[in-house]
Parts: structure tokens; sequence; C-alpha cells
């Protein structure tokens, strides 16, 4: 029981990845160069379980965005705040934009991944941050 | 392999049914479907019940025997659970027991109680359908995810928040004449914008209702059909289902839904059809975007040019293929796990000729539902016909 064991991953595999996102980060490559996010045994686009950690590149781009004022109940980020999908070379990321400008986050606008602390679910979140 | 009949149809009226538990909303639609059909209950050999969120709504799991329970029925249950495609999969595997020879009459179906919940609570509960890990945690709502969708839309294809509300303002005035509907009250375009915001660039009258209600529909091998001398004028002479990655960030193509594409594809291989003799259309617009994606992957529209459709009135009620006659998801409301079985039941009624809509399409004999699930990782697409 993870009651037993408060230092256990709750999500062993997706909780070290988010973590290392402080450092960097890191995502899943195949042997034909595909990319995907942990926990992984076999890449989803070809079938190779010949799988590796490659670094995430530092910025990312803006995909697409969203601006949410309704948040589920329960969810630590007060509405409204800003949702986006970066492409971060062969991944795409999806996270909450924090910094000075999240309300003016354009499509193709460089950010830099990031984790932080929700406090009121105890879940990581992902983070960009503007640069 | 034998053929399909759409022996009737039963619907409750879609909206807020305050008080009502959701086996009293599935019985009543299971029986008006079976009165419909003029089968009696002991002849059914399996109800196929699609349901996503009654363990939370009601907290009530193992919902599918509770509900033959509520029917009358005496035959064994199955609950379908693929988010809000889940009464679309229902359908299609009752019949494909009909076309294996397994069985002759099945209930099929869906039933969804939501407004018991708080818009924040019902907003916790869709975004279930989401990837916990990847989406949701990063505050993906079921509006966000349709809002990711529209922007990624605008920014491949172009379109415009006016578009969209043209497509909100047809299926509003779709729904007025619809019994069954919840909103039967036309909007106006500045309505439309003016709305809130509810997740940029999409704003409340861009999104569907929040809805209780149950449908149900009863299939029947053409075999049965015709040793009953039932009147079933309508054949599902196609049926496909298609699947994607299920998280919006490892898709292909943000602004497509390849999954509903491979779901048309094999709908209309199986019933030999092309896309350009579907003449009638019940898609999936839990939001206005939605409808776009939907007509796009159907074939009806190349990508990019299904935006314009409803402002160039293409699927309008007097254009080229009217869309959402019933009001859509967004006027007639998406009681999530119900709204697969109400698409086959209007349907149904719009080529039987007994839809208050019928008359616009009076010599319509091929018509296709759409029905997704979250963002459409899950998409199952029926072709329906009208038997001569
Ligand atoms: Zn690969």
């Amino acid at each position: 029981m993870s009651d037993d064991k408060p230092d256990a991953p709750a999500n062993a595999g997706y909780d070290e990845w988010a973590d290392a996102l402080a450092e960097g980060g890191y995502y899943v490559e195949c042997a034909n160069g595909h990319g995907s996010l942990p926990p992984r045994r076999v890449c989803p686009e070809c079938g190779s379980r010949e799988l590796s950690a490659a670094p995430l590149p530092e910025t990312g781009e803006v995909a697409t965005f969203s601006e949410v004022h309704v948040a589920p109940s329960g969810f630590g980020e007060e509405p409204p705040y800003v949702t986006a999908i970066a492409e971060f070379g062969a991944v795409r990321l999806t996270g909450i934009v924090r910094g000075p400008s999240d309300r003016d986050i354009e499509v193709g606008a460089p950010v830099r991944a990031d984790v932080a602390d929700n406090e009121a679910t105890g879940d990581r979140l992902v983070v960009f941050r503007p640069v | 392999m034998t053929g399909v009949r759409v022996a009737g149809v039963g619907l409750t009226p879609f909206g807020e049914h305050a008080g009502r538990t959701g086996r009293d909303l599935f019985a009543e639609a299971a029986l008006s479907a079976l009165d419909d059909a003029g089968v009696p209950s002991e002849d059914v050999e399996h109800l196929n019940y699609g349901n996503f969120m009654g363990a939370l709504a009601e907290r009530q799991g193992h919902q599918a025997p509770i509900m033959a329970e509520a029917a009358g029925l005496g035959c064994a249950a199955t609950r379908y659970e693929e988010a809000c495609a889940s009464a679309g999969v229902a359908v299609r595997e009752a019949v494909r027991a009909v076309r294996s020879g397994e069985a002759d009459v099945l209930v099929a179906g869906g039933q969804e109680r939501m407004t018991n919940l708080s818009t924040a609570e019902v907003t916790e509960s869709l975004a279930v359908a989401a990837d916990e890990l990847f989406e949701v945690r990063a505050g993906v709502t079921f509006p966000g995810a349709y809002a990711l969708m529209a922007r990624a839309y605008f920014e491949a294809y172009g379109g415009s928040r006016e578009d969209l509300a043209e497509i909100a303002v047809k299926n509003h005035a779709n729904a007025v004449p619809n019994e069954y509907a919840q909103y039967q009250r036309e909007i106006t375009v500045e309505r439309a914008l003016d709305s809130p915001e509810v997740a940029s660039p999409l704003h409340l009258f861009d999104a569907c209702p929040i809805t209780d209600g149950a449908s149900a529909v009863v299939l029947v091998s053409e075999e049965y059909a015709t040793e009953r001398n039932l009147d079933a004028p309508v054949a599902i002479t196609g049926t496909g289902q298609g699947g994607d990655r299920a998280a919006l960030q490892d898709r292909a193509h943000m602004a497509r839904t390849p999954a509903a594409a491979d779901a048309a594809a094999e709908a209309y291989a199986d019933a030999g059809v092309a896309a350009d003799a579907v003449e009638v259309a019940e898609v999936h617009d839990c939001f206005t975007i939605a409808e776009v994606l939907a007509t796009e992957s159907l074939g009806l529209f190349e990508p990019g040019e299904g935006i314009g459709a409803a402002r160039r009135g293409d699927t309008a009620r007097d254009g080229d293929v009217p869309v959402n006659l019933s009001g859509g998801l967004k006027a007639k409301g998406h009681p999530v796990g119900a709204t697969g079985g109400s698409q086959i039941a209007e349907m149904t009624r719009l080529l039987r000729g007994d839809h208050p809509n019928s008359d616009a399409v009076t010599d319509a004999t091929v018509g296709v539902t759409h029905n997704a699930g979250g963002t459409v990782a899950s998409a199952v697409v029926h072709v329906l016909e009208v038997a001569r």
C-alpha cells in the first residue's frame, strides 16, 4: 500500500519524468527516432521495443492553447488559466503557461518546460514558462 | 450475413429530469422502443447498454443488469463504455451480434444522468475521458480540449468564431420542432458571439448543454422482421469504428480526427456506399468545432472546407446534406452515454418519415451517424438506409 511507503512514486515512470523537467527533462526515443512519453514499454508509432531516454529540447514552441474559465472541481489552479500544447522536437507536451506574459501567449511562442506542485491535488503539474 | 433492421426507437425527452433515477430514464426509453417496434420483451436476447459516468453521478457501477431489470428484460446485459461514444459502440456490437447469427433481437442504447451534479462536478467527471496523466493534470477540461482543437484548426485552415456561431444557430433552429430536444428555441449569431467565454476561443454557445436522458433502439434480423411482419423500413447497412492516441498532444494532426475518418471508411465500405451518397447526417457536435471535424472526417467536405459549411448553407435543412436535423448535441442535448443511441433513433425517424424534420429529407434513402468519444480517440460511424 502506498500509505506504508510514502516515498514510493504513485505513477512510476511518469512521476520521475515530470520531476526531471526541473532539470531540462527527457523523452522516450525508439530505435526509429519516434518520440513518446513514459511510462512506455513499446513505441506507439512503430512497435519498437528498443527504447531509450533522450534529452528534451531546451525550448519548445506553442502549437495551440486555451484560456480555461471553468476548472474541474478540486483542481488547484484558479481559473482563468492557460493550458497549452507545445512541441519539443519529437514530442508534444501539455501544460499550464506560467509567467508574466501568460495572457499574451501566441501560437509559435517559445516556452521552456518545468514542473510545479499542484498543492490542491498533490499531483505534479507540467508548466510552460515563456522565454 | 443477415441484414439488420431498426424495428423500433425510443427516447426520453433530453433535458433536466430532476429527481429521476437513471434506471427510470432508461426504462422509459426502452419501453417506448419496444412499443414502437411491436416486439415482445421476452424476445429480446441481450441488452447492449451505454453509460459513461454513472459510477460518479449516481455512485452506481454494474449498471447493465439494473437497466435490463428496470426495462423488464429478462435477458443478460452488457455495459459499453467509450466516453461519449458509449452507446454508439453498444449499437455497433448489437449489429455485429445480429450479423453473426448469435441473436435475432437486441435492445441497444444508453443513459446518462448529469444535472444532479454541479457544473464543476460535471467538468471533473467529463475530464475523466481525457488522459489523466498528460491532460487532466495540466488542466485540460472537455471544453478546453475542443478549444485546443479549434485553435489548431483556425491556425491550419483559417475560420472564425462567426463560422462556429453559424453552426450553433443552425442546430438550434433544427431543434425547435423536436419534442425531445433540450433547447427548442432559436438563437442568433450575435447572441452566440456575446455569450461568456468558456475556454478560448470557445464560448458558452459553442458548447452542448448538461443533459439527463436515455435512448434505446430495438435491432432485429431481417428474418425476424419478415417472420413477424414488422414495419421496419430502415436498415443499418454499415458500421465502422476507429481509434487514436488518447491525448491530443500525441495526435499526428490536432485539427483532424482520423479515428472518425477510419470509422467512416469502414462503415462506407461495409454498406457499399461512397461519401457522396450520403444525403443526411447526424454528427457528434459536442462543440461547434466538433461538427466541422466530423463532417470533414465523414468525407462530406475537404479538410478546411467544413468550417464554412453552415455559413454557406450546405448543411442547413435545405442544403446539400442537412446535418443535425435533430438539433444535434448542441441543441438537442448530450446525455453522454445515451447520445450514440439517440443518433440512431433520430436518423431512423428522419428516414422513416415520422420525424418533425423529415420534410427536409423526403427523398433521402442514405443517412450517416457519427458518434465520438473524448477528443475522438474513439469514433463510431453507422450507415442507415431505407430498405426498398
Ligand atoms: Zn517508433
